[in-house]
């Protein structure tokens, strides 16, 4: 019994690839950005039941893994939530959705607006009380993203800082930490993606977006490109693409699937 | 044959722990990780590599919950064998179990959500050292516990008798003679539990405040091992993934010791009884 273990996976391994290789399906890979990937998924369920003979593979992993994934070919698009660096040039971006980047602060704090250097003061020590910016007399609880993140080179993008300068209280992950932190601390403050704020606000989370250089942080002015944080969705290919990717691109951005990218809560760019 | 690959799994692991970190070692960041102030690896005007609060973290996190859960499993498993009425008895080692099968990111989530805003009224930002000590105490406890329970079970029901039949009281019995001939096995229940905490990540991460910073008390944010490799991998490209790699290997050598430390323990007991 112990002796014919090892050929019995051997056996079943083999009947797998011949199994892929009978029906000779086409596949897509994605890797990256954990934003990007539930839109993607759901435009791929899509596209996979219009397109019987393709297979579309999402992979979570951050920006940096679309951008090496892509760059060595083990995925057809990378998927990026921030723009492409100098040196990432190799690549070309296709821009399909943008998302803005929004501070919260817990519901009962009075504070309503924010300038870009109040922001930089805050976020490298230099206020480091509420009664400083007419609010309550408490320490700002400052919390930021974790090194590597899209959310996080976006605000450092926006305030010219150096991940060096941020004194941060509270260190969080994804956008969900970064919610439940301010709930949990009524003088915290962070940033967060807008869609996923908002949702959260909207489903009764004492939660508040609130306003940037006077800009209401909504979808509205993110789109019209008057918000100043914000971040694109993209795919990111290097050298030829496939038709069939081709074919899954054209979709994403095609105006019949912006819904898709609507129940997400970001900004299409539907053509 | 079966136990030769699960056997070679580990060094397999550690192989791939080691290849990983290469690049790191070889780039003479080893003494990085020991003497930078900061822990700063993406910035680009001036990236730090400084393990040595991390380390501290790890230890100072895992050290909170066994002096938290080790008093109360012990004092828990006593209770429950020699205090507790059977029926209940069962019921309070099914109630262990459970917790021992919760999974740890609830308890991460149960921590973010009611631990840190009580923690956060006594002493803001309240994701803190002792925010993610509660937690793990918590989830080490069903360990310490249910073991405590079987070492005392394992006392020579004839000790028992002997005292009882020297006139010794209940108290004077679990004291004397049934704590200490349970020692060993309960020793070993506790190092067990530290072993599981020191690797423990999801809840920790959620909780801990992950300020890379050696904590001024316990209602500082620390930032553990485990919780930087979780919150940075995904992202890391380069020399800061290698350096996570490092980490990951010097955090696997510390748990490596643990258990060798663990089963040298078990030997020796062993040899007495």
């Amino acid at each position: 019994m112990m002796k014919s273990a090892p050929l019995l996976i051997g056996l079943s391994v083999l009947s797998l690839f011949s199994g892929c290789s009978r029906e000779k399906r086409e596949i897509i890979i994605l890797t990256g950005s954990s934003t990007v990937a539930p839109v993607v998924t759901d435009a791929a369920k899509r596209f996979e039941a219009t397109h019987p003979g393709v297979r579309i593979e999402v992979q979570t992993g951050g920006s940096s893994r679309g951008i090496a994934d892509a760059l060595s070919g083990l995925a057809t698009f990378g998927m990026i939530s921030r723009d492409l660096k100098a040196d990432e040039s190799e690549l070309t971006a296709h821009r399909f959705a943008i998302d803005g980047v929004g501070i919260i602060l817990h519901q009962t704090n009075p504070v309503t607006d924010f300038s870009r250097q109040q922001l930089i003061d805050i976020y490298t020590g230099k206020v480091t009380n509420w009664k400083e910016l007419g609010g309550p007399d408490a320490k700002i609880t400052v919390a930021s993203k974790a090194e590597g993140r899209a959310t996080l080179e976006v605000f450092l993008g926006y305030t010219g800082l150096d991940s060096a300068d941020i004194k941060a209280g509270v260190i969080v992950g994804e956008n969900q930490q970064a919610i439940k932190t301010v709930v949990a601390d009524p003088n915290a403050i962070a940033y967060v993606s807008i869609g996923a704020a908002a949702s959260e606000a909207a489903g009764g989370t004492p939660i508040k977006l609130v306003r940037c250089d006077g800009i209401e942080p909504t979808n509205e002015n993110v789109a019209a490109g008057k918000f100043p944080i914000m971040r694109p969705l993209q795919l990111v290919s290097h050298g030829e693409i496939p038709a069939t990717a081709r074919d899954f691109l054209d979709f994403l951005t095609a105006p019949e699937n912006a819904d898709l990218i609507e129940s997400h809560l970001y900004v299409s760019l539907s053509k | 044959m079966l136990a030769l690959l699960s056997g070679s799994v580990v060094l397999l692991i550690v192989w791939f722990l080691v290849a990983g970190a290469l690049p790191a070692l070889r780039d003479g960041y080893l003494p990085r990780l020991l003497f930078d102030e900061h822990w700063q690896p993406g910035s680009a005007r001036d990236p730090q590599f400084a393990l040595m609060p991390m380390l501290a973290a790890s230890v100072l996190v895992t050290a909170l919950a066994a002096l938290l859960a080790a008093p109360l499993g012990i004092a828990g498993a006593v209770f429950h064998r020699f205090y507790l009425p059977k029926r209940l008895a069962v019921w309070n080692q099914r109630m262990l179990e459970l917790l021992a099968g919760v999974p740890s990111i609830v308890f991460g989530f149960w921590g973010l959500t009611v631990l840190v805003p009580l923690i956060n009224r006594l002493h803001p930002p309240g994701q803190s050292l002792l925010a993610a000590g509660i937690v793990l105490a918590l989830m080490i406890l069903p360990t310490i516990a249910l073991t405590s329970q079987s070492a005392l079970r394992s006392v020579p029901e004839s000790q028992l008798l002997a005292a009882a039949g020297l006139g010794m009281g209940r108290f004077a019995t679990v004291f004397h003679i049934a704590l200490p001939s349970a020692r060993s096995g309960i020793g070993s229940g506790v190092l067990l539990a530290i072993a599981r905490a020191v690797g423990e990540t999801m809840a920790v991460v959620m909780v801990c405040g992950n300020i890379a910073k050696f904590p001024g008390s316990v209602f500082d944010p620390v930032r553990p091992v485990t919780a930087t490799i979780a919150l940075e991998m995904g992202y890391a490209s380069s020399s800061h993934k290698a350096l996570l790699y490092l980490a990951g290997l010097i955090l696997v050598l510390v748990t490596g010791a643990l258990t060798g430390w663990l089963a040298f323990g078990k030997r020796n007991a062993g040899e007495v009884s």
